[in-house]
């Protein structure tokens, strides 16, 4: 069954049905629809899977600074007063936001299409066939693999009592595996995202997790401490998405964050990583395809977070930059950052000892001052002496930031798009390059295969 | 909504339902239709049989319906100042079936019998698309039937029906007492609260109409030092959320206690820096349940015991089975681990899990021994082997569930618990005096664990160094470092049941797609020897 979601058009018409019902001063309208389909696998076969459609719509309503949002999945005309009403009556009980600034009239909003009809349209039975490109192979060769398959297409739009309407739509898929050795020492991951469903190479992806899992086995216990690492663009990506979080602006003002100024004030203008870095988000961008405004309407334009190293732009929502003299900003759902010309087997080729890392688990904050976080690595961590892989290595744990280790750079490769998450879940498209890295910081080895 | 009103309105609904709508979705946009389209009773059952049947008709051998209605309100503050208000109501249905040895699972938001019937059908045809990849074909373990079942939350006050204004004057209040300390510069307080109304019915019989509520309260505040060179929070983490209602929140004396929150953020920035090195822990019920909850109860799911969920939450340790059941000592003789569904306020509590199963206690440590696993009706027969050599019949144990509608059932930890000493009330100042150099550690902070979880990091809200027996003052920057057997073995002495205390997390992520549940886990103090303690400060 293809996706269902609304149109532009039905999209438009049921803004303008609910906002023809407020009574509000000042009122606005998200819109919410689609479908999204996932496969899961474990010991070789399908284990469990999903079809689900669903449209939420989430009604604003100002009286003066007093505001409260209502949100119903009921779209007809009764239901939909209801949520109406619901809204209007809290708004009319809370005390005044002094942080509203009321809703947006039109905006310029850019157009971005990603919806993909191979996506769109596809279906249990192409899932099913797909899984089967990775749990045949691993079966042939005596391994087991786990995975999920998701994919998505839906929209989302804006409306408020000012005229503001904005409207995009997307698809989305995420394949990830991991695939183990059946004696337990060994395990190789392996996980891409793609927008069009025909971009997906489950066969390759295949190839890649079950050369991990048996190259794995085994592994040696090397000591923690301060390691060159060349870290696949996923390990990449963890890492970055750390940073990419903690860029707002408010909280480096208020001086509780990394980029907050001793003395006060933020770190914007200053070079704070490697000259190497650069970071931008652009919505137009057809790699990023992500959405064109936020939730209030306020178009998201392409933004320059992360220079040549220089800190160019912190998040600012509409209040701190109408505070602070500035422009809003959006906010960097996808990324993309600039490598080099580096493989990753150049890099290996240039390490004396080293350690390669597949990707990073189980990461949790320590200390916001520094962007301090703590994980491990997982499913597949090597180690590299004079220029080649010898042996697979126990995983570690680490403790680390990614400012230091974007300080740290030796060498980049060209940058791909990941899946972002732990959880392999659906997500903005973020490319990040492989690099190669000084001085990473693991503290302490673990059993975990 | 009180529960009056609903079996009203229910009425109404039934009435709209049995005239049939389009199964065009979008043809509902735009039409009036119902006045409120969630049912319960007389109506609630007629859909669920419609997709029941509808299923069997399409080739299913089981099929199960889940409707639910999820009502959550949130209210956000920081400082003086409200920041957020939301009501969400937002309602749908599932039906998972077993067709060709396999699952399969569709969801909807239309609450309509053509969409149930439809929805049913869409998942019997998945099902059979996932059975040319599946080996085995599924066995679930026998349960008993309940036509009849209804269970609600024990709850006192309705926290729907408290005025908003009251509930954001109460955080404003609050804000304001944390803010009355000096050095004291940011506060967030939070209350968020739900109420799931949960239909289920099964082709077995089982028909059960439940309603869970849950509430929750936060307040962070944050200190900042006069030049910006430091900055510190304090988390109110002693404020566990609880499958509770409003009476909740009166009980949690927010405005009396902010106060002591901001003192200790604040007194983290002149704390002194921990030495990292071996010290011998008290571990503060407001902290253990997290550990408890990382190293013992996702450890104990079989689905990823058995490699189920390898792919994202990994696997785990206790691996064969035959190894570890009746045979690993997790840790001391007095170390009893329970799983439950049954503590009044107890996040995972319910009648029924969701595919009806009624979860009875149980034990998964039993002196200090490996013993029993978390199961759901797939799962249980998997360790037929163990039950069999125990004398115990094959059941599951009711950790069945589901985020939501929208939402694959699959097994979810209950509330897994560790009991009181059983000998004698062991007191907390028991616990410290026996330390010569250590760290007592109060709130739950930091946590991070490996996908077998053995090795695990966590953190804290507030440490205090314990010398000769006395608390000596606050230490900061602190982290402790795990592998989960040693550090278990490595408990000497837990509190008695004057000290038990269940803390509990409202978020905890498994599956893919992820889902959310929210769990207890009642514990006692516990003092461990000589855990590695690091240092987690970092100058830029």
């Amino acid at each position: 069954m293809a996706a269902q979601y609304l149109s532009r058009d039905e999209a438009k018409a049921l803004a303008e049905r609910i906002l023809a019902m407020s009574r509000a001063e000042q009122a606005r309208v998200n819109i919410s629809s689609g479908s999204e389909g996932n496969t899961r696998f474990a010991v070789n076969q399908v284990s469990t899977s999903g079809d689900v459609t669903n449209a939420t719509v989430t009604i604003t309503s100002a009286f003066g600074k007093r505001v409260a949002s209502v949100t119903t999945n009921r779209l007809d005309d009764e239901s939909l007063r209801q949520a109406v009403e619901m809204s209007e009556r809290l708004a009319r009980l809370v005390p005044e936001d002094p942080e509203y600034l009321g809703e947006l009239g039109p905006q310029d909003v850019p157009n971005v299409n990603g919806v993909f009809e191979s996506t769109a349209n596809l279906s249990p039975e192409a899932r099913t066939r797909a899984v089967t490109q990775i749990t045949g192979p691993s079966e042939e060769r005596g391994l087991v693999s786990t995975g999920f398959l998701i994919h998505s297409t839906g929209s989302t739009a804006v409306a408020t009592s000012k005229g503001l309407f904005a409207y995009t739509a997307n698809s989305n898929v995420t394949l990830t595996t991991t695939v183990r050795t059946p004696d337990g020492t060994g395990s190789g991951w392996a996980g891409t995202a793609v927008y069009d469903w025909n971009d997906l190479n489950a066969s390759e992806l295949a190839e890649r997790a079950i050369d991990k899992a048996i190259r794995s086995r085994e592994p040696r216990a090397v000591e923690p401490g301060r390691w060159t690492v060349i870290l696949e663009p996923t390990a990449v990506g963890n890492l970055v998405g750390l940073m990419m979080n903690a860029l707002s602006a408010r909280s480096a003002d208020e001086g509780r964050s990394f980029f907050s100024k001793p003395g006060g004030g933020n770190k914007i203008g200053e070079r704070f990583v490697d000259e190497r870095v650069t970071i931008y988000s652009d919505p137009q961008d057809p790699r990023l395809l992500s959405s064109p405004f936020n939730n209030q309407g306020q178009p998201n334009r392409r933004m320059v977070w992360v220079e040549n190293g220089v800190l160019r732009n912190l998040v600012y929502d509409r209040y701190w930059a109408d505070r602070t003299g500035r422009e809003p900003t959006g906010f960097p759902a996808g990324y993309y950052m600039e490598g080099g010309d580096a493989t990753i087997e150049d890099m290996i080729r240039s390490t004396e000892r080293g350690l390669l890392v597949t990707r990073f688990w189980y990461i949790r904050f320590v200390d916001p001052r520094t962007i301090l976080y703590t994980g491990l690595s997982r499913d597949g961590t090597f180690l590299i002496e004079n220029g080649r892989i010898t042996h697979p290595v126990k995983n570690l744990r680490w403790n680390e930031s990614p400012i230091f280790m974007l300080n740290n750079i030796e060498m980049m490769g060209r940058p791909v798009r990941i899946s972002p998450g732990e959880s392999g879940g659906l997500a903005p498209a973020v490319y990040v390059p492989p690099l190669k890295v000084r001085d990473f910081h693991f503290t302490s080895l673990s059993d975990a295969v | 909504m009180k529960r009056r009103d609903f079996i009203v309105r229910s009425a109404v609904v039934g009435a709209g339902i049995g005239v049939g709508l389009s199964t065009d979705w979008r043809d509902l946009l735009g039409k009036p239709t119902r006045r409120d389209s969630f049912v319960f009773d007389a109506a609630s059952r007629e859909l669920a049989m419609r997709a029941l049947d509808a299923a069997r008709a399409a080739g299913a051998t089981y099929a199960d319906v889940r409707i639910n209605r999820n009502r959550t309100q949130g209210v956000s503050t920081r400082e003086r100042q409200i920041s957020g208000l939301f009501d969400n109501d937002t309602e749908g249905f599932g039906v998972r079936v077993i067709a060709g040895g396999s699952w399969g699972f569709a969801a909807s938001r239309i609450l309509t019998f053509e969409e149930a019937e439809r929805v049913a059908r869409q998942a019997v045809a998945q099902a059979k698309a996932n059975a040319s990849a599946r080996r085995r074909p599924l066995e679930l373990a026998p349960t008993e039937v309940y036509p009849n079942g209804v269970w609600r939350s024990p709850i006192e006050i309705d926290p729907f029906d408290i005025p908003i204004e009251e509930k954001v004057a109460l955080l404003l209040a609050a804000n304001e007492a944390a803010l009355g300390v000096k050095g004291a510069r940011f506060v967030n307080s939070s209350m968020f609260f739900l109420r799931e109304d949960r239909f289920f019915a099964n082709t077995e019989g089982t028909v059960t109409d439940q309603t869970i509520y849950r509430a929750n309260i936060n307040m962070n505040i944050t200190a900042v030092a006069d030049d910006f060179s430091d900055f510190q929070s304090r988390s109110a983490t002693d404020l566990a959320p609880r499958a509770l209602g409003y009476e909740y929140v009166r009980d949690a004396k927010l405005v009396e206690n902010a106060p002591r929150w901001a003192e200790q953020a604040v007194q983290k920035l002149s704390a002194k820096p921990v030495q990292p090195g071996r010290y011998d822990l008290v571990l503060l019920p407001t902290h253990l349940w997290l550990t408890i909850h990382e190293a013992i109860a996702h450890p104990t799911e079989l689905d990823r015991i058995m490699g189920y969920e390898a792919n994202y939450a990994g696997t785990s340790f206790i691996y064969p089975l035959e190894d570890f059941l009746g045979k690993f000592r997790y840790g001391p003789e007095f170390m009893n681990i329970q799983g439950e569904r049954s503590s009044p306020g107890g996040l995972s509590t319910v009648g029924w899990d969701d595919e009806g199963v009624k979860p009875r206690d149980y034990l998964i440590v039993k002196d200090g021994i490996l013993w029993d696993l978390q199961t759901t009706r797939e799962q249980a027969p998997w360790l037929a082997d163990w039950y069999r050599s125990i004398g115990q019949e094959v059941r599951s144990h009711g950790c069945s569930y589901a985020q939501s509608w929208a939402h694959v059932q699959f097994q979810r930890m209950p509330n897994v618990n560790l009991l009181p000493h059983p000998d004698r009330d062991v007191t907390l100042e028991e616990l410290i005096d026996g330390v010569k150099d250590g760290i007592m550690i109060d709130g739950d902070g930091s946590f991070s664990i490996d996908q077998q979880r053995y090795n695990a990091q966590f953190g804290g809200q507030v440490f205090y160094e314990i010398k000769n027996g006395k608390i000596v003052g606050m230490l900061k920057d602190v982290a402790y470092q795990i592998r989960t057997p040693e550090f278990w073995n490595a408990m000497d002495l837990i509190g008695g049941p004057s000290t038990y205390w269940a803390g509990g997390s409202f978020g905890d992520g498994k599956g893919q797609p992820s889902q959310a549940n929210a769990i207890s886990h009642g514990c006692v103090p516990t003092r461990h020897r000589q855990v590695n303690v690091i240092n987690t400060g970092r100058s830029v």
